[in-house]
Order: structure tokens, then sequence, then C-alpha cells
């Protein structure tokens, strides 16, 4: 097959391009130029913020002996991404970045060009696995390992998308293999330390990177009965199931620490309870996809009216959050789950990624929650 | 693989390896005293004469540097750090207290930056020249920022985008009724046009060797005797203008390469020119919507730019790559991104523009741009949208 290997300078992508050449593929790298140099004269030139990165994404690509090159998607990246994760926040929601950027820019504006330019598919560093339905569908699955499994950032793939990716590294036990490997091939980038922050906010700082692009009012933070019990500089920089930084003066009446459980962008305050309070029975969201067949053809699920009957699951909410049984239909277009034990910290705009076994059924974006307690 | 890549680097001529492969057996440093520092100085300093001979100045008037960047960089900074002082040290009555540095958007990088730098550091007051549709420098909007309190003028004498030659005799004309000193970037012209810096009223003049086919890392600064000019680099004080030790073998190299690049330059700009024009009416001929870029009399005998509304320039360039063609987009900065040229954006022409840019040397032939036009219209066509 003709690959585009996307290189983002770090060992994972590294490696998984080291293997797609080993597997007899006709490899080309690129690395994608994400966002624009601020700040000198020369107001067209961009795509240079990660100078470092691209360099060692072309080492890697030179010792492979494979084309590299390195393209633009700045402009689609601060559109699709940047962009969005803004006005998540500013509608009171909690976005993740890493899935728009799959979504959007890796298997779709850089999967567009790549097909386009006569490549068959794109191949990245994820951890996870593409297997195959008998009917020839290709399925998501959660990696070897689990404790690296990135499956769930790639739950937002459709099965077109799926059709054209490749993650080599979707079957090895642990990072330390794939840096031992990447030493052992002379790849440069074996020790290169693991990136965590979200790429565009340099600093690490979300919520500094968001008070210079949202115009933040200092409000209220209310407790669950509707007291003012302190004051905030600005409701949409919390997120729910945020602990510190909270600053309340007055201790909890039962002297428990106290949570951010929901923030209201309409009355710009922010509401605290207990950790009872963070409990969500219920999610829902009308904006979902399939990775793969859907629970109707893939057999676990019948069509209604509206939608289709409800199946076990298991529900993950978060990248790095345990997956939790739970019960799913759809219902008038709506997924909706209920987890067996309550899910805790449940923010709208998260994604709700559904596992059958290891298999990634599909996700929805959470547009409403259900809490154990009912809150004002 | 035909190469139409020229203004990016040219190829060294056997003649030039041989050349340098030679004089790199010499050992000693050049500034030693002892014989084989002086077998080494006369290595250096034939390679500079040949360089400042080329250009129509004299040797000692001839900076070498480490690239065509720095040559630029010694310019801007040094003319404007020799003619105003230090920014703690500028006394207040002076017109030059608030040093103004003009230029146009259209400048090289190197230019751009390094004016930049003076104004975030050194109180630098930058204003823009505007250049016209082709890339031509505005001359009476030159005439009217032009002031007593104008530290310098930085210019590109041929563009390395686009390709337009400027009237650098009236822009040097215009800065002399104020007695500004000018700075010209000439690393796209050498070789192309005829250079006499002797006679040409400049301040100071830029030019790189690998442009020409002599080895990347040896540039040069020709200097008038009379300009107000400081190093930026200093040390062991090898060269009035720049510290470092001489690289003999490197400048000898790139003398000759020099030398070959402007001997008879309007038989080899002629032939380049038929080369140009063919490839350039093919373009317009078979690509729908191309648009030739810069000055159509006044350009680089072997620059051919075109820009297409909705070229993804980066597809096309990978396609022509994968098809053999070494192609450029006109810039690429560190990252290697193709960037959407200030060049461009000075002229006018929006991001939806996407540029190519075909450099040719002498050894392209016009066999190689019929196969270019060929597979031209087709990559184009798949990469527009």
């Amino acid at each position: 097959m003709k690959v585009l290997a996307a290189m983002s300078g770090g060992v994972d992508s590294a490696v998984a391009a080291a293997r797609a050449v080993e597997a007899g593929h006709d490899v080309t790298g690129v690395h994608l130029a994400l966002s624009r140099m601020p700040g000198l004269f020369r107001s067209g030139s961009r795509g240079c913020c990660t100078v470092e990165d691209s360099l060692d994404a072309r080492r890697a690509a030179g010792l492979l002996g494979i084309p590299f090159y390195v393209w633009d998607f700045s402009a689609q990246f601060t559109e699709a991404v940047v962009d969005d994760f803004v006005a998540e926040y500013a509608a009171g929601r909690t976005p993740n970045p890493c899935m728009r950027c799959n979504e959007r820019i890796k298997f779709a504006a850089l999967l567009d060009r790549a097909l386009e330019l006569g490549f068959d598919a794109v191949a990245t560093g994820h951890y996870a696995n593409v297997e195959w339905a008998a009917d020839g569908t290709p399925e998501l699955h959660r990696a070897s390992a689990w404790a690296k499994d990135q499956s769930y950032v790639l739950g937002v793939l459709t099965t077109d998308q799926l059709r054209h990716a490749i993650f080599p590294l979707g079957d090895t036990p642990s990072k330390d293999l794939v840096r031992a490997e990447a030493e052992r091939r002379g790849l440069s980038v074996a020790n290169k330390p693991d990136s965590h922050d979200i790429c565009f906010i340099p600093e690490g700082d979300t919520r500094d990177w968001l008070a210079d692009r949202i115009d933040m009012e200092p409000g209220e933070i209310v407790d669950t009965d509707g007291q003012v019990i302190g004051q905030h500089d600005g409701a949409l920089a919390y997120t729910v199931g945020q602990r510190k930084g909270l600053n309340l003066g007055v201790p909890a009446a039962d002297g428990r620490p106290r949570f951010v459980v929901t923030v209201k962008p309409a009355t710009n305050q922010v509401v605290v309870g207990s950790r009872a309070d963070l409990d969500i029975v219920e999610i829902a969201g009308a904006r979902f996809s399939w990775a793969g067949n859907d629970p109707v053809i893939s057999g676990i699920a019948e069509t209604t009216d509206g939608g289709f009957t409800a199946f076990d699951c298991e529900v993950q909410i978060r990248a790095h959050a345990d997956p939790v049984p739970a019960i799913a239909e759809n219902i008038d277009g709506e997924i909706v789950v209920r987890p067996n034990v309550p899910l805790s910290g449940v923010a709208t705009g998260q994604t709700a990624v559904l596992y059958v076994g290891t298999r990634v059924l599909g996700q929805f974006t959470i547009d409403r929650t259900v809490g154990a307690n009912v809150l004002v | 693989m035909p190469y139409f890549d020229f203004a990016a680097t040219a190829p060294m001529p056997a003649a030039v390896i041989d050349a340098w492969t030679e004089a790199v057996h010499q050992r000693g440093n050049a500034s030693a005293t002892h014989r084989d520092g002086q077998k080494s100085r006369l290595v250096w300093e034939a390679g500079r004469d040949k360089i400042a001979a080329a250009i129509g100045a004299a040797p000692f008037d001839v900076t070498l540097t480490g690239s065509g960047t720095e040559a630029i960089n010694l310019a801007i900074k040094g003319l404007f750090e020799g003619r105003n002082g230090p920014r703690a040290g500028r006394s207040t009555d002076s017109p030059l207290a608030f040093p103004r540095i003009l230029l146009t958007r259209a400048e090289h990088q190197a230019a751009l930056d390094a004016v930049h730098w003076l104004e975030k550091s050194e109180g630098a007051i930058v204003e823009f020249v505007r250049v016209d549709e082709w890339g031509t420098i505005d001359l009476g909007d030159l005439a009217a920022k032009l002031g007593p309190d104008v530290a310098l003028v930085t210019a590109l004498w041929t563009n390395n985008e686009v390709g337009t030659i400027q009237p650098v005799a009236e822009i040097v004309a215009a800065a002399a009724v104020h007695d500004v000193p000018v700075h010209l970037d000439a690393v796209a012209t050498l070789g192309y046009t005829v250079i006499d810096f002797r006679t040409s009223g400049l301040a100071a003049l830029s030019i790189s060797a690998h442009k020409v086919g002599g080895p990347v890392g040896v540039g040069a600064l020709a200097v008038a005797r009379t300009a107000p000019i400081v190093p930026m680099i200093h040390g062991g004080s090898q060269q009035r203008l720049r510290s470092g030790s001489l690289d003999a073998a490197g400048v000898f190299a790139a003398g000759c390469a020099v030398e070959i690049a402007t001997a008879d330059i309007a038989a080899k700009a002629a032939r380049l020119k038929s080369l140009r024009d063919r490839l350039a009416d093919g373009i317009l001929a078979k690509v729908p919507n191309a648009t030739i870029r810069g000055h159509r009399e006044h350009r680089s005998p072997g620059n051919v730019h075109v820009t297409v509304p909705g070229l993804e320039s980066a597809s096309a360039l990978f396609l022509l790559d994968e098809a053999g063609f070494a192609v450029s987009a006109g810039s690429a900065c560190e990252a290697g991104v193709e960037a959407p040229s200030h060049v461009l954006l000075a002229m006018g022409l929006s991001e939806k523009d996407g540029p190519l840019r075909f450099t040719l040397g002498l050894s392209n032939t016009e066999d190689e741009i019929d196969a270019l036009l060929d597979v031209l219209p087709s990559i184009v066509a798949r990469t527009t949208r």
C-alpha cells in the first residue's frame, strides 16, 4: 500500500512509520504544521512554531529512507480545533481537542489530501487496533496494552476513516518497548519526553490561555441551594469536577471538600457541591457516530421507530478514565446511556465512547446529564 | 531528475569542486605568521579577488561572511549602529535620535527579520514602502518617506521569489538626496545581471556563493569605504568587519564559482530567457487560470513564478517531486513549510493564490521543460480546489 505516515517528531509516530516501512508499504512521511509563527513582519509566514519537532520528524524519516514533507494545516487546525475549543468553553462545555484533531484534521483534512494524492492509508503512532468484521467492515479496538490504549481519542473515527487508518503500534505491550525499538533502530527521538499537554497551549495553563480569549466576567460561586458562597473571575475557566482553585472562604457545612458541579454561562455562575453531587446516572447526546458497523448491524440492538433498543456496553468519558458497564439505547435520535454505577464529574461537551469488549462501538458528545441528586 | 530550483541553490560545477578540494590541501591558518599560514592567506585572497572583480569592488571592500543571510544582517545592523550609535548614547537633538529604516514588505526574510530585531532591540522605527502588483518598489512612496532621519534603505535588487528586478539606480539616487545609505541584497542578482559596485552609489551589497554553484557557507558583503558601519561578530579581527578564522578553501571555491557564473552574463541570460519564456508561455497555454507573477520585463532571466487560484502548493509540489521534478513554492521557512508568501501578500495577492516557482539554470534543456509541461496541467488540476 501507499501509506502516508503522520510524524509528529515524537517516538511513537517515528516507530509507527518504521514499522509501516518494514511491513513492506511504500511510505512517505509528513509532519503537520499546526500553528503560525507570530510576531515578525512576515504576515504570511506560518507553521514554524514546531521547528524542533519537524526537524526531529525529518531526521527520523531520513533514517528510514522515506520521502518527507511538512504540510501546513494551521488554518484548518485553528478553525476546527482551537476556535472550537474556545467556543466550547465559552458555552460552558469541556471539549477534548485531541479528539477534534483526530476527527477533523488527521483523519479528515490530512486523510482527504492523502487519498487525493494517491495514498491508500494514513498511519499514526496511536495505540489502537483496526480489525475487520466478517462483512469486511473495519472495527476499532483497544490496544493490546490497556495502559497505553488510545482508542478513546480515536472513537470519533467513522467507518470510512477507519478503512484508511493504520496503527502500527496497536499490539505493542508497552511504551518502553517502543522506546527500546527506537533506540535499536537508531532513531534519535528514542528518549524524547512524552507530550501530555494540549499542544496549542504552550505554557500548559489552560485557564490563563482561555482568559486571553474569552471575556471573563467576575461572578458568583453558589452552592447547590443557590446560596452565594464565593466569587470567581470568570465562570468559563472552571471545569466540572474541579476541586482546587475555588478559594472559598467559608467551609462546607459538613466540612467535606467541595467540587464544581455545574458551570452556568447564562447566569455566569459556578455551582459547587459535594462529591455526591457530581454523581451522574444518565448521559445523553444527539451528535454520535459509529466506528464500524452500528449496533443494529452488529447484532446487539434492534431497530425501533425512532432509534434502536437498549444493549449492554461499557462507557468511557475521558481518555484515561476506567470504562463503566452501562446500558445504551437510541431514543428518537438521542443516545441515552445509563451507567451501572454513577459516573463522577461529567461535563457537557465531553465525549462518551461506547465499548463492547475491546471494540469501540462509537461515540457521542454529551449534551445533557442527569444527576443522582437533583440540583437547582 | 530535472532541477528547477536554482534559486534555492545551484549545483556546484566540476571545476569548482576541483578547485575546492585542491585548495583544502593547503594547511595553515590564513592569519598565522608562518609560511603555511601565508600560503593559506594567498588562497583566501585569490578567492576574494575573484569575488571582488566579479562585482566591481575593490578586494579590501569585500567582507567574507558565513552566508548571504549573515552579510545582510551585517549590512543592516552594522550600518544602523554605525550611523546612529547605540540607542542609549543617541543625542536627542540629532536628526537621527529616532532613526527610521525604509524597506518594502517584499524583502527577503533575512532583511525583514534583521530589521524587526532592530525595531525591538535598538529603537529603530520601521516604515514600509509600497510595492505594486508586480513587486516593484513605488519610487514616489520611497521619495515621500525619505528624509534626513532615515538611517538606511534596504532592498532586494532581484526578488528571490517572483524575480522582479528593482530600479536600483533610482532608489540610490532618491536616497542620495538625503545622504541615506542604501544596502542591496543582490543574492539573486549575482550571475544574472552585471553588478558594478564601485559606480553603484551603494553603501553595501550582499551576495551568496552557493546560489551560483559555490559552497554553502560563503557569503560576502561589499561595503563602500565611506559607509558608516561597525562589525557585528567580534573576535580576532581577521577582517575589518568580521572576526572568525578565514575559510581559505571555501572562499577560493566561491571565487571560482562566482567567476564562472559572471563570465559572459549577456549570453547566459539570453539562453535562460529563451528557456524561461518557453516554460512561461507553455504554462499560460496549458494551465487554466495561471498567472505569471513578477514584472514581465524587469525580471530575472531564470525565474518563472506562477500562481493559480485555489492551488494547494504543498500538494502540487509533492506530486511534482514524485514525478521527478524539483520545484519550489517560492520560499520555505526553517520547518520546511511552503509559506504563503509575504511577498505575494505585499503584492496584493491573497493566500488563496497558490504559488509555484521554477528557477532555471544553464543545465536545463528544452526537453526538460517540455516534460514538465506535460505533467504540470494535470497536477495543478488535481491539487486545485
